[in-house]
């Protein structure tokens, strides 16, 4: 039942063989251990999950691993260079646009993908463009903020 | 604290535990993986009520993977979950507290109820052999809404609880209200329903258990607002566990707002079974199962009439609520739609006279308990919607009718038992019409209506009672526990700090603002302070989070042991300076003898401490650790106006909210970024109820028909607006920070404010009746049914 | 989810041989199927995964048509200046699917093929006269959709592209349910190249259907005011947590009205 996988995962070569029916969620959490990348619902609307598949944002909890075979994948713990703070991390703790973290590693994540595709939001472009992503804690206030902060930062 | 010693009070630090957050470093429940771990699923009813014939786990057993399988009749001996407050009835009797068992025993009271225990090698695994389980059910009618369950003839959800009546409880003078209304000039009478709702942390409940052989001990790690209580209740009442053989772990916690307060049936189960199992074993809900058994918010059905004169003038208010409990007494349930309730029912007034009565009733849905704010949004909710609408009946002013009742003298006695200690009613009314910009309004609203849009304004004047609690008041009222909490300041040879407290952060911020305290106080870098919490075994004890109570007490417990760690080492400076304790003063760092440039630095005064050469070893114990726990002799009120502003769609009955205004005063404040991100957080939670939450039950047949984000609308980031946030401050006199919370008013003020303005927004559409949430079916379903009876 | 089985399929006559052989189904994007395996509502025994073949790639615009091959992602159907340039209603509507995660997965042949009764794609189809074109055939819009997540294909055939006839102009307006975003009425209008009217609605029924009487009243006057006067009757209309019959019976020609104003 195992099936040969192998994809790069922040920068790094990894490969297995899994079960089919693994989510790419499950892949990264547990057989790479990379934790940062939460389980928030299951009907792949809270966007705790999300990563970037080729450099596009997709919510890892309703995407097999398989789907993923060959790919580049980016999680939350391959953003921040050398001990540097990506732009968009760097902006979410100067706007204190998190409070308990746990939607945090997603919705940076899909903030920088909205910024790729859209580097001039406005407030009411990104409010609807995070629609994917939901934080019970922030009031979304400060997201929003940091948002705006972090795409400019990204475009210097 | 002295106000001259700022220090990082005040400032709006960036928060130290945010670069963990921000790389996946974090460590949550679902994080932690233990050698030879284990994987539970609970096996859960699909009904609403139903008998247990019988349960065959036979071939679930032989599934792969599977270690093993536990139901209700294997837990013999093991208690039930028990609830942490005693109400007593009005005849007298205590409420009802029927057996709430850890694995359904004979009968399963609601959708969800866990049934039995997997426990297999993978998490599939377990979810497989469950499916294997076989369940006869003798299915038995159900009833979800309170009202029909108190009604003659209701299922009968427990026989120790006949009726399904759990309490009938009531505060207030009868006779004082009943005189007042004789008198009064007119009469609001209000029916309104506080609609049900889910917490939806977005961290899903989880726990891994593990026992250890060596010492027969047993570590927890849970999703928990608060270790020791967990551990306290699951010990003691349920497991019977000596408490030190059992630590619990509530590290990196991903949102609470209450659902992660209680002790509930998984954990419990998942300590017992790995002793049994000789392994560790890892649960983690899927939201379905949250949805399902986290404890739900609110669920209440209230008629309250407000007596006036013929100025305005609030004579007396009489209100009658049924609060649902759900299918078992959750741990603090029972005290949120009395204790927590009732006695804000005076709000910011001057009401001289107030009844309430409250019956609660059993219902087949998951239990109901504390969410944010608990008790108190229900109260604002049933004070600012009467007020309303008597300013409207009396056609007074929405400002002015409340500024005519506001309480302006200090402290102020309520006549349902709390003393509001301090507080400026005025300021925070004028704060918030200033941000609110209420005299643009009206061009607004002749805007928006050339538009075709209808606009409105709505007020809420809240107030909510936090810094839980003074322990012999709470226990007079029937709480089984202290409400104290407990601080430990340990500060480590080189003279850096580690804090120890018994809060505990699940987004709040401690981590800064409990080290701003400590900092400024020691005159040191804020970094060179840690702030430890949730781990039974390193901390003293607490109580935990909940209530708007961190910083109130478990700070305060901190500046005790603060105070504590500064008078013993004026006592070393006082023997290295060679000169009288009492003439040395403790500022910026530095001990000093007065009116001498001669002193010691806290961090000389740290290391002696360690390194006790030249010591006073006669008179004093070397070290410099110090413990306090703190027992506030008050409530806190936080108080402040919130004015929300909506355009109304007439054609669709969207409503947008356009503007949102909050001005409050919290006391004094030590992190203002952190305080006004408590405040956004609650106001969206509270327009979220208000505009898009409400759990539903089907009626008749008890299934949950909100169980996904599918059905239960969350609020989203285009939802909702920026906030316009401002505060004024009255220092509180209870505590020695002047502090008094504000982790909840956003979510107290918020929902009458905004059903405020959409009754304003409607007002020209004939609606006069309107209840949460505010969605643009209900909205629609308004305008037509006031059009219909025009 | 349940145990499954997986393959990667070559080509679409490939994929259909998979999924003939196996009685397995076919995995797009996944959007859909995946998380109704992991709710365990489907229990597939294969699934026979379609990326990377390349005829279901690719948008062409090929004279008064728009061809748009059945795994392009909703994303790419949103950015593509092709897209833009001709329908681009079309880009709007996929601008709107689910939310930005879901768009960079989910593909136009999956959406169509699953039919889910409040997806936006179905309108579009049916509201330009579309032709679902598959491994094996062509079939018209108004043959496609049968019911509730029903469709005229048969279990082993694979979409392979879907051709849009470019209309003079059109709009696609979704009226979101609260919770789950998805349209709970959502009203694409099109004023065809031979000038009629057409004007599809989904979210509001077991399966998308084509509005009469707002069509009947745009073919006299395309303006929102005619769509707003225009009377649909609740009958047969859904009825749910989030609204009733009568209700979204009103707000099909409210919102019909606003997608001719934006066409």
């Amino acid at each position: 039942m195992g099936i040969a996988i192998s994809m790069t995962v922040n920068g790094a070569a990894v490969s297995a063989e899994i079960d089919p029916r693994t989510l790419l969620v499950d892949f990264l959490r547990v057989n790479l251990g990379l934790t940062g990348t939460h389980v928030g619902c299951d009907t792949a609307q809270c966007g705790a999950c999300t990563i970037h598949l080729d450099g596009r944002a997709v919510k890892s909890c309703n995407v097999l691993a398989l789907q993923a075979n060959g790919a580049r994948v980016t999680t939350i713990e391959g953003l921040a260079g050398s001990g540097e703070l990506h732009p968009m991390q760097a902006a979410f703790k100067e706007c204190h646009g998190l409070q308990c973290g746990f939607c945090t590693p997603g919705m940076v994540m899909s903030a920088i993908d909205l910024v790729q595709r859209h580097p001039n939001a406005d407030e009411a472009t990104i409010r609807a463009q995070l629609e994917g992503n939901l934080c019970r804690c922030t009031g979304y206030h400060n997201i929003v903020k940091a948002v705006q902060q972090g795409a400019a930062a990204m475009s210097r | 604290m002295g106000a001259n010693e700022s220090g990082y009070i005040g400032q709006s630090l960036r928060r130290k535990e945010d670069r963990r957050f921000l790389t996946g470093a974090g460590q949550y429940t679902d994080d932690v993986t233990l050698p030879h771990q284990t994987h539970a699923y609970f096996l859960r009813s699909p009904h609403a009520h139903a008998r247990i014939r019988s349960i065959d786990t036979s071939k679930a057993a032989k599934a792969p993977g599977v270690v093993a399988i536990y139901t209700g009749a294997d837990l013999e001996g093991v208690g039930g979950l028990p609830c942490g407050w005693l109400i007593t009835s009005v005849d007298g009797t205590p409420m009802k507290e029927p057996p709430h068992p850890v694995l359904a025993k004979g009968k399963v009271r609601h959708v969800g109820d866990q049934v039995a225990l997997v426990v297999a090698e993978t998490r599939i695994q377990a979810k497989d052999a469950a499916e294997l389980i076989e369940v006869d059910y003798d299915v038995l009618p159900a009833v979800t809404h309170p009202v029909d369950a108190l009604a003659p003839g209701a299922p009968q959800i427990h026989d120790e609880a006949p009726g399904n009546h759990c309490y009938t409880w009531a505060l207030g003078d009868k006779a004082a209200v009943d005189a007042a209304f004789a008198k009064a000039a007119h009469v609001t009478k209000l029916d309104l329903v506080n609609n049900r709702l889910i917490p939806n942390a977005i961290e899903p409940r989880a726990a891994v258990a593990s026992h250890s052989a060596s010492d027969d001990s047993y570590t927890l790690y849970v999703t928990s607002q608060n270790p020791h209580v967990e551990r306290l209740l699951m010990a003691a009442f349920v497991l019977g566990l000596p408490e030190h053989k059992l630590r619990v772990i509530a590290p990196d916690v991903g949102g609470g707002f209450g659902s992660k307060i209680y002790l509930y049936a998984e954990e419990t189960a998942l300590v017992w079974a790995s002793k049994r199992v000789g392994r560790p074993i890892k649960w983690v809900a899927e939201r379905s199962e949250s949805f399902l058994t986290d404890a739900h918010g609110r669920d209440h059905v209230t008629h309250a009439e407000l007596a006036l004169d013929k100025d305005g003038k609030f004579l007396a208010m009489r209100v009658n609520t049924t609060a649902a409990m759900g299918a078992y007494l959750s741990t603090f349930a029972s005290c949120i739609p009395t204790i927590l309730y009732a006695t804000l029912l005076a709000g910011q007034y001057t009401t001289p006279a107030i009844h309430c009565e409250v019956k609660a009733a059993f219902t087949n849905t998951a239990p109901v308990d504390a969410y944010r704010g608990a008790g108190r949004p229900e109260a604002t909710y049933v004070v600012e919607r009467i007020v309303r609408q008597a300013g409207v009946e009396m056609g007074i002013a929405q400002d002015e009718i409340r500024r005519r009742n506001f309480i302006r003298s200090f402290p102020y006695q309520t006549p349902v038992a709390l003393t509001y200690d301090t507080g400026n009613y005025d300021a925070t009314l004028d704060g918030a019409n200033e941000l609110a910009d209420v005299k643009g309004f009206a061009a607004r609203k002749a805007e928006a209506a050339k538009r075709g849009k209808l606009r409105g304004l709505g007020y809420s004047s809240y107030i909510e009672a936090c810094g839980l609690a003074p322990s012999n008041i709470a226990g007079a009222l029937g709480a089984r526990a202290g409400l104290f909490e407990a601080g430990q300041v340990r500060v480590n040879p080189t003279g850096s700090v580690t804090v120890f407290t018994g809060s505990h952060s699940h987004g709040q911020g401690h981590e800064t603002t409990f080290a701003q305290i400590v900092a400024t106080r020691l005159g040191i870098p804020v970094d060179n302070v840690d702030v430890v919490h949730g781990d039974t075994g390193r901390i003293a004890f607490g109580m935990g989070t909940y209530g708007s109570r961190s910083l109130a007490v478990g700070g305060t417990a901190i500046v005790k042991a603060l105070d504590k760690i500064v008078g013993k080492g004026k006592k070393i400076a006082a023997h290295l300076l060679e000169a009288a304790e009492s003439d040395i003063e403790f500022a910026d760092g530095k001990f000093t003898v007065a009116g001498t440039d001669r002193s010691k630095t806290f961090g000389e005064i740290a290391l002696t401490a360690y390194v006790p050469h030249n010591y006073p070893l006669d008179k004093l114990e070397p070290g410099l650790d110090e413990t306090a726990f703190y027992d506030p002799t008050n409530f806190t009120y936080p108080a402040g106006t919130h004015i929300c502003e909506v355009e109304i769609d007439p054609d669709t009955g969207v409503v947008q909210v356009v503007k949102f205004s909050a001005c409050d005063d919290f006391g004094n404040i030590v992190n203002p970024m952190i305080v006004e991100g408590q405040v956004h957080g609650g106001l969206t939670q509270g327009i979220g109820q208000a505009l898009l939450e409400g759990c539903i039950y089907d009626r008749e047949s008890g299934q949950l028909l909100t169980g996904s984000y599918m059905d239960y609308a969350m609020p989203r980031a285009d939802d909702v607006p920026s906030y316009q946030v401002s505060t004024r401050v009255t220092p509180c006199t209870v505590n020695p920070l002047g502090t008094k919370g504000c982790g909840e008013a956003g979510a107290i003020g918020s929902p009458p404010a905004l059903i405020n303005a959409v009754l304003d927004a409607l007002a020209p559409a004939g609606v006069t009746k309107l209840d949460m949430p505010a969605t643009p079916h209900r909205v629609w379903q308004a305008i037509q049914s006031a059009k219909a009876a025009s | 989810m349940y145990a499954v089985e997986y393959q990667k399929a070559k080509s679409a006559a490939d994929a259909s041989g998979l999924i003939a052989k196996s009685g397995g189904r076919a995995l797009a994007g996944g959007q859909s199927l995946i998380g109704a395996m992991k709710l365990r509502l489907a229990q597939p025994g294969t699934l026979v995964d379609l990326a990377g073949i390349p005829e279901l790639a690719g948008i062409r615009v090929e004279s008064g048509t728009l061809s748009i091959g059945a795994m392009t992602r909703h994303a790419d159907v949103a950015g593509s200046a092709d897209v833009k340039r001709t329908i681009p209603a079309l880009a709007a509507l996929a601008e709107g699917i689910g939310d930005r995660q879901v768009r960079n997965m989910g593909t136009i042949g999956g959406s169509l093929a699953n039919n889910d009764p409040a997806a936006d794609w179905p309108a579009a189809v049916l509201a330009l006269g579309a032709t679902v074109i598959t491994h094996q055939r062509r079939i018209g819009a108004s043959d496609f959709f049968k019911g509730m997540y029903e469709t005229a294909l048969a279990a082993d055939e694979i979409i392979t592209a879907v051709s849009f006839p470019v209309p003079r102009k059109a709009a696609y307006v979704k009226f979101p349910n609260p919770a789950s975003r998805f349209a709970l009425v959502g009203v694409f209008v099109a004023q065809l190249a031979d000038g009629s009217a057409r004007v599809a609605v989904t979210g509001a029924a077991p399966s998308v259907f084509r509005a009469a009487s707002v069509e009947a009243a745009l073919a006299k006057a395309f303006t929102p005011d005619a769509a707003k006067a225009a009377h649909v009757d609740a009958a047969g209309l859904s009825s749910d947590l989030h609204a009733s019959a009568a209700y979204r019976a009103h707000l099909i020609p409210v919102i019909a009205a606003r997608a001719v104003a934006a066409a």
